[in-house]
């Protein structure tokens, strides 16, 4: 952001990313060292660092158990093949595969993006940051302020997208969403927009309401134009425990989430629970935030996340 | 969803009501299931090993041993123990003389300090109190006109520093400083002060913060929290409280079906009390953090609480016996389902516990209704005979009038009544067949039938 250099910010995380890679690894050769099998010790160091990185006890249990399997089948494991074997598994659950760069061929055009997910997680800082991102790709972006329940959302929002450089399509606060969003569709497809993200208001999946309220976006935007939305992203917050689970189920009941955005991953947590959702309810990861400036937005990689796991 | 460790735990019961004795195995695999329910409710890793140990140790103790029903006693004391970590009893904001109170809020991105600062204002307000609200998040795309915005609806001034250009002065001690003038010029006796979410790690931002509390002093630092937090909020906690010495933190967003851990981990790991609980986006939706009820959240929910309750009453085994024998021969009557509701309001307010009910997401959008629909069924209940009671058969139409008349409601809401007690036994015997549960089969049924 502008009251951080940009240096100091990268420097951090590497620095984060290095701590973590020299601590847990670091722990598991150390463990494994010196000794021809992967005992009780390693595996309860394993389950340690899964557990405290927000894997969950289910998709730890998982991890562990297949890894044992390996390790039955090859009997000898030396420290460099465990961690990579844990690796694999892991990236494995993740769907290695990498989400499109922002200059990538788009599936509608305008192609329509609807961000939704609890209070307070950084669903409209990822939006200013999408839409900085498509605009350097060179593409025009029309922002739609369906948040119209939060004090300031809407002024938020408009700051993010003054400093993207894209279109915002508002109305007053406490007006219908949906009709704001179905705005926003219109007079992009007036404008012959490439993307259009749509704000929305956090929202506690517990709300029955307010979940229909989204479905209701949905619909309406499907019904300017069809196929869309064409992307439905759920933004969780990296520090977020096992009720991400939860939030993701109940998120795709409604609006049928197609992938996931992690914010906060410049903090310690380690955004682990998403590994949990792969597992059991296959949402790949999209993007990761890593700061609160435009740019601090990246396209989510497998294994260079992996390799920052845990403590 | 999480298997409730109610259920777990009635495994390790039976086979240890079945051995008749309690074993230092069978002990060491119920905690094994302790351990794993906290963990699934985000309770930090080494703080849930510590707590098991512990209860462990208890367990074997004489207490359990001679017990007729060890099992029960065993969750007993898991939330006993759970209880006294949280906090005991709670604790709330101290005043102390010359005014202004200066609270000074702080936390991470996106834990609700806004809110809270406006929810809080609109709290000590009903205490008679005179609130200032501080925009100290200079930095924050209209951080400012949120927290305004806020104060207007809750009619309190904002105090926020602005240049001769009408932009925001990005000096958060000075703001903060100025505020404390303000507020001795204009009678406000408590001055709340929002910050900027920052993290632990970026160490620009801590310095910040420390400097806006060397510049006001505040009597108060509340660390607010996000209590969907997972294992990380050790780690968080600790590094806020060791450079800013909070005094207190303040959970937010209960109003989830998260179960919370991450208030014991902060608890138990830098020993500050938990203050105040936000469980909803309204600003009245703010109140005193209850330990006890926190405790229940963490085990697993609404079922703990009945087999809690069941030991503390001393319920034996013999009358939930007679409960299940009741059920299966479809003889479950008002006078039963009034004990249920009447235990269910003894718990805590019913729309508090809504919430707690694992994967309920219905009806929770509305408690106050479904509140008011369980009083009006207790009330109908009540108007009616003993008799009556035990034998709904008998309840004629001049009856269900009578009945009405007494309880202030038509006809149509007793008819309601008695078809809910039909739905409620059918609802119960096709429970029983699937887990044997006794009692806590009717408060969950009850609850799913009403909404
Ligand atoms: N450190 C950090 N903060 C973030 C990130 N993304 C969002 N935030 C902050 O989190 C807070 C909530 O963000 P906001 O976008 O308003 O959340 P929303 O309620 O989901 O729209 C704000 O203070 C943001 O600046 C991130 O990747 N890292
Ligand atoms: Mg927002």
């Amino acid at each position: 952001m502008f009251r951080r250099k940009k240096k100091d910010r990268q420097e951090r995380l590497e620095q984060g990313l290095e701590r973590t890679r020299a601590g847990f690894f670091g722990r598991v050769k150390r463990l494994v060292r010196g000794k021809d099998t992967v005992d009780e010790t390693t595996l309860d160091a394993l389950e340690e660092v899964l557990i405290t990185s927000d894997v969950g006890v289910r998709t730890t249990l998982d991890i562990i158990s297949r890894i044992q399997a390996r390790v039955r089948r090859d009997r000898y494991l030396d420290a460099d093949e465990l961690t990579s074997l844990i690796r694999d598994e892991i990236a494995r659950l993740l769907h290695g595969q990498r989400h499109r760069d922002f200059d990538a061929p788009l599936k509608g055009h305008p192609h329509v993006i609807l961000v939704v997910g609890v209070n307070g997680v950084g669903k409209t800082t990822t939006i200013g940051k999408m839409a900085y991102h498509y605009r350097q790709a060179g593409r025009s972006v029309v922002v739609g302020a369906a948040d119209t329940f939060r004090a300031a959302a809407i002024e938020q929002l408009e700051v993010w997208t003054q400093r993207a450089d894209a279109t915002l399509i508002k109305q007053r606060r406490g007006s219908d969403p949906a009709s704001v969003a179905f705005d926003t569709v219109q007079s992009a497809i007036a404008r012959r927009a490439d993307v259009v993200l749509i704000d929305t208001a956090g929202r506690l999946h517990t709300r029955s309401g307010l979940m229909d309220e989204l479905g209701k976006i949905r619909r309406i935007i499907g019904r300017k134009l069809p196929d869309a939305p064409h992307e439905v992203l759920l933004v969780l917050d990296a520090s977020i425990g096992q009720n991400a689970i939860r939030q993701a189920e109940e998120f795709s009941q409604s609006v049928n989430v197609t992938g996931l955005v992690i914010t906060k991953l410049d903090g310690t947590a380690k955004g682990g629970v998403i590994i949990g959702i792969s597992n059991e309810l296959q949402i790949p990861v999209q993007y990761i935030g890593v700061g609160e400036g435009l740019d601090d937005l990246q396209v989510f990689d497998a294994q260079r996340y992996v390799a920052a796991l845990s403590v | 969803m999480f298997d409730s460790l109610t259920s777990k735990l009635e495994g390790a019961l039976k086979s240890l009501s079945g051995q008749g004795r309690i074993t230092e195995i069978n002990v060491a695999e119920t905690m094994g299931e302790v351990r794993r329910a906290l963990l699934e409710a985000d309770v930090n890793y080494q703080v849930a090993r510590s707590f098991t140990n512990r209860v462990h140790d208890k367990a074997l103790g004489e207490e359990v041993l001679r017990s007729v029903a060890p099992g029960q006693q065993l969750v007993k004391i898991v939330y006993d123990e759970l209880v006294a970590l949280l906090g005991g009893t709670n604790q709330e904001i101290k005043f102390r003389p010359p005014p202004p109170t200066v609270i000074l809020v702080a936390g991470l991105q996106g834990s609700g300090k806004t809110t809270f600062c406006g929810k809080l204002a609109l709290y000590l307000m009903g205490q008679g109190r005179a609130p200032l609200l501080v925009a100290a998040d200079v930095y924050r795309p209209a951080a400012v006109q949120q927290l305004r915005m806020l104060g207007n609806e809750v009619g309190v001034a904002t105090h926020s520093v602005t240049d001769e250009f009408g932009a925001i002065v990005q000096d958060a001690p000075r703001v903060a400083r100025e505020s404390v003038v303000a507020a001795r010029k204009s009678a406000r006796d408590v001055v709340i002060i929002d910050t900027a979410g920052r993290m632990h790690v970026d160490s620009a931002m801590m310095e910040e913060v420390i400097a806006i509390k060397r510049a006001v002093k505040p009597s108060e630092i509340l660390f607010v929290v996000d209590s969907m937090t997972g294992q990380d909020a050790v780690r968080t906690a600790k590094a806020f409280n060791r450079r800013l010495d909070f005094s207190g933190v303040v959970l937010t967003k209960l109003d989830g079906d998260t179960r919370g851990g991450a208030a014991l981990s902060i608890r138990s790991v830098v020993k500050k009390p938990i203050k105040y609980a936000s469980t909803g986006e309204k600003l009245s939706q703010l109140s005193a953090f209850h330990p006890d009820r926190m405790a229940r959240r963490i085990l697993g929910m609404g079922d703990v609480v009945t087999l809690v309750e069941k030991v503390q009453k001393q319920v034996d085994a013999r009358q939930a016996k007679a409960m299940r024998r009741k059920i299966r021969k479809n003889q479950f009557n008002f006078q039963d389902l009034l004990v249920q509701l009447q235990h269910l309001r003894s718990i805590g307010s019913l729309s508090d516990m809504m919430s707690l009910v694992p994967g309920q997401r219905k009806g929770t959008d509305n408690p106050e209704q479904e509140e008011a629909s369980l009083r009006r069924m207790e009330s109908i209940i009540l108007s009616m005979t003993i008799e009556e009671r035990r034998k709904p058969q008998i309840i004629t139409a001049s009856r269900r009038r009578r009945i009405a008349r007494g309880s202030g409601v038509k006809v149509r809401d007793v008819n309601d009544v008695l078809k809910q007690l039909r739905m409620v036994r059918a609802m119960m015997k096709s429970a029983l067949r699937m887990r044997r549960g006794g009692q806590q089969v009717g408060i969950q049924q009850l609850m799913q039938m009403v909404r």
